[in-house]
């Protein structure tokens, strides 16, 4: 006992204090910066490029930059022309709405985004934000249809623009969920035939590019309709979405219930709960959280791909945006354009790609204990 | 995560189980297995019924509109022009030719792509994973630039970057022999003749005794722990003896320098406006997306690989070899199967800056020829073909490499 105590000891003197943590903010950068040789050769190159980079970017976008003004005006400096932007902005984002009905999409794109942002808070995931959702997504579609209430009706080839794009993938996750939900039920079921269908399901959409899906909704849905029926070209983009989209989410979902162990299956068979009690009360509750994350992470990349339908003649925000560069005023802005574009891309995805990192640590397990 | 992996018995054996059951007696309603056999026929059923529904709208449609069915259309002429192609291409030719030649320009931008893409993605994830804080977060930031904005707005921006490059005239010339402008990339070209043939044959044996040597090392390790040194073999056979044979067979290396010539460029190879704008645009894309799964599967090896294997004697470059790298690869392998394949079908967006894929092919032919049912038919066919071959040679390599518990 003596023996282990002295060991102790002397094991105690062989370790050194902790490293100093001395120093202050500056002096630890500094060190994380130049404290080798090979580092501070990084770092130097580094500001190097940054010194060169950050002060172009400056000029083109602030500093040489046209704020007002005509083409011409742009043309003699060397920055960005925000004129073009400032003159096309509404065609940019609501491309050819009728412009006397503005105020509907835009308060779409309001309502749609304060939605979003209420569901983010975990605190106000209650039933009620569900009830708040069926009463928003009819209010969407009837402010941008029209027809009823007073509201001139505006048919579905003038939506265009920004509205469009979220709408697209706001509906395209909605309803895709319950169909990954029974695809990724079938690819777990017992019976062969069901799981076999499954997953013909999900490898066949899987397997081949939206593109593909996009061109047969648009160019072989009507064939496969009743002579005289017609369907809406915006909704046949839709539906090609909703089918790409479940068989993504089915896996993402399959992904949760491969994650439940297997004593909560047994329990629940075990209290006499028939399949879908069980899934319904017991299974999917557990596995949906678990998987959150993730539908987030896919959910930005179908809002990525909603772009796309412009190569069925569909009109979205990419679109819109394209839209005025073939202004014969205006033309060679092409850069101002596609940097608004990005933004307002990049700045929905980054927040959903943020969100669901947070959203990550917030529904661990180690977190929930 | 645990699998729930419940019996699943073949069509033979529930057919017995259901008969063994109704023997027994009860009510055969109330018995789980004709209750499962019965929602898996209405099932199958409804998905037929669906099916058959549409088959026949769409007969009925068709003949209404008078447009010929089936495949015949691939041996007529195609009578539209292709802008680039590997292989010789005509208007004259066919529309199966037509179709080949889109098909091979969607694989050469991909195995181009997927090549460069790797050696990028890697480069920009080892990076994001320096211990300089300002090289981290400018990669980090790079990246999440990158992965946040629509492939398609990025295809359309690096479309207007290269054909707003200058006129031929104004070349911009970065390097000796490399010209960009508006009429594309222009890069040297390797004049090739008969004895560069025995060059490549040299060079397939020495990749193929390389891979022999290396197999023997291992052999040998696993027999009697010894490890044999084979770089030095492997640097001889693949680079040594090409140029050995290459100099026997009298072969020279030649370049052919692009040159401005009138309104054009003579000589050397070019990269068309739109396969450059393509390549660029996938690779900068799906590289960053390479980086995160690098980057994710060195630090899934844990540090105390590293502590252990240097408190074994091992020093940094075998340690990264021997210990982390193989550990690394089973993390990284299956996420990079499905950006290969992503890569492969983002090609598709070829369409949208007008380079003549297997999809743009197929699109131009069915307004060709009206037949869009059969072009989409093939197109899918082709991606879902490639999708499970690359996904099949993944898994088999992922086996290969997987961890063996004993």
């Amino acid at each position: 006992m003596s023996q282990l105590a002295t060991d102790f000891t002397s094991a105690k003197n062989l370790v050194g204090p902790p490293p100093s943590q001395k120093g202050g903010l500056a002096l630890r950068t500094w060190r994380a910066l130049f404290g080798t040789p090979l580092n501070g050769a990084i770092s130097i190159a580094c500001i190097l490029a940054l010194a060169w980079f950050i002060p172009k970017t400056i000029n083109w976008l602030i500093i040489d930059a046209t704020f007002s003004g005509t083409a011409q005006d742009c043309r003699k400096s060397a920055g960005a022309c925000w004129a073009f932007l400032g003159e096309k902005w509404r065609v940019m984002i609501f491309g050819v709405y009728p412009a006397e009905e503005l105020w509907r999409p835009t308060l779409v794109m309001g309502l749609f985004i304060f939605m979003v942002v209420a569901s983010m808070f975990k605190s106000l995931w209650r039933k009620e934000l569900l009830y708040a959702w069926a009463v928003t997504v009819p209010v969407l579609l009837i402010l941008m249809a029209g027809g009823i209430f007073g509201l001139p009706a505006v048919p579905t080839n003038r939506w265009s623009g920004l509205p469009v794009t979220l709408l697209l993938s706001l509906f395209g996750l909605v309803l895709a969920f319950p169909l990954a939900i029974v695809l990724a039920l079938g690819r777990r079921s017992t019976m062969p035939l069901i799981r076999m269908l499954s997953v013909c399901y999900i490898e066949l959409i899987r397997g081949v590019p939206l593109i593909s899906l996009l061109f047969m909704a648009s160019v072989i849905l009507p064939l496969f309709l009743p002579a005289g029926t017609t369907m809406d070209k915006l909704l046949r983009a839709q539906v090609a979405v909703i089918l790409f989209a479940a068989a993504y989410l089915a896996e993402v979902v399959r992904a949760g219930l491969q994650g439940i162990p297997r004593g909560q299956y047994e329990a629940s068979d075990s209290l006499g709960l028939t399949y879908w009690q069980s899934m319904r009360l017991i299974v999917l509750p557990q596995a949906l959280k678990m998987v959150i994350p993730p539908l987030v992470g896919t959910f930005i990349g179908f809002f990525k791909d909603t772009t796309l339908i412009i190569i069925v003649g569909l009109f979205d925000f990419l679109f819109s945006v394209r839209a005025p560069l073939a202004d014969p005023l205006w033309l060679g802005f092409s850069t101002e354009a596609y940097f608004f574009a990005a933004a307002v891309y990049f700045v929905f995805c980054f927040t959903m790609s943020k969100y669901s990192q947070y959203l990550e640590q917030e529904l661990s397990p180690e977190r929930r204990r | 995560m645990s699998q729930i992996d419940a019996p699943r018995p073949g069509a033979a054996a529930y057919a017995d189980q259901v008969g063994q059951r109704l023997r027994r007696g009860g009510a055969w309603w109330n018995d789980q297995h004709v209750r499962s056999l019965l929602y898996q026929v209405a099932v199958v059923l409804a998905v037929l019924a669906i099916a058959g529904w549409f088959a026949s709208n769409a007969i009925t449609n068709l003949s209404k509109a008078g447009i010929a069915t089936g495949f015949g259309f691939l041996g007529r002429e195609a009578s539209f022009g292709i802008g680039e192609s590997v292989i010789d291409y005509s208007p004259a030719d066919t529309y199966g030719r037509a179709l080949l030649v889109g098909f091979l320009n969607t694989i050469k931008v991909a195995v181009v792509g997927c090549i460069l893409t790797t050696f990028l993605g890697t480069f920009l994830g080892v990076l994001r994973l320096t211990k300089n804080p300002l090289l981290a977060r400018l990669i980090s930031a790079y990246i999440e630039v990158i992965r946040n904005i629509p492939l398609l707005l990025q295809l359309f921006f690096w479309y207007a970057m290269v054909i707003s490059l200058p006129q031929p005239r104004q070349a911009a010339n970065p390097i000796e022999g490399v010209f960009l402008s508006n009429r594309g990339i222009k890069v040297p070209g390797l004049v090739l003749d008969e004895s560069h043939w025995w060059v490549a044959g040299a060079l397939a044996l020495g990749i193929a005794g390389t891979v022999w040597l290396v197999r023997r090392a291992r052999r040998k390790q696993e027999a009697t722990g010894e490890r044999t040194r084979v770089l030095p073999a492997a640097i001889g056979l693949i680079l040594g003896l090409p140029l050995v044979v290459g100099f026997l067979a009298g072969a020279k290396i030649e370049l052919d320098m692009p040159e401005l010539k009138g309104f054009n460029f003579s000589g050397g190879m070019t990269l068309s406006p739109e396969f450059a704008a393509l390549l660029i645009g996938l690779t900068v894309y799906t590289s960053a997306f390479v980086a995160e799964i690098v980057r994710a599967g060195i630090q899934s090896v844990s540090h105390g690989q590293w502590e252990a294997a240097s408190s074994l004697g091992l020093k940094r470059p075998k340690i990264l070899t021997l210990i982390v790298l193989p550990q690394a690869l089973r993390i990284i392998v299956p996420p990079m199967t499905s950006t290969y394949l992503n890569y492969t079908k983002n090609s598709s967006l070829a369409i949208a800056v007008g380079y003549p894929d297997l999809v743009s092919v197929a699109n131009t032919t069915m307004n060709q020829t009206g037949q869009p049912i059969e072009a989409i038919a093939i197109f899918m066919s082709v991606y879902l073909t490639l999708s499970l071959l690359i996904s099949a040679f993944m898994n088999w390599y992922n086996k290969k490499i997987a961890l063996l518990e004993r």
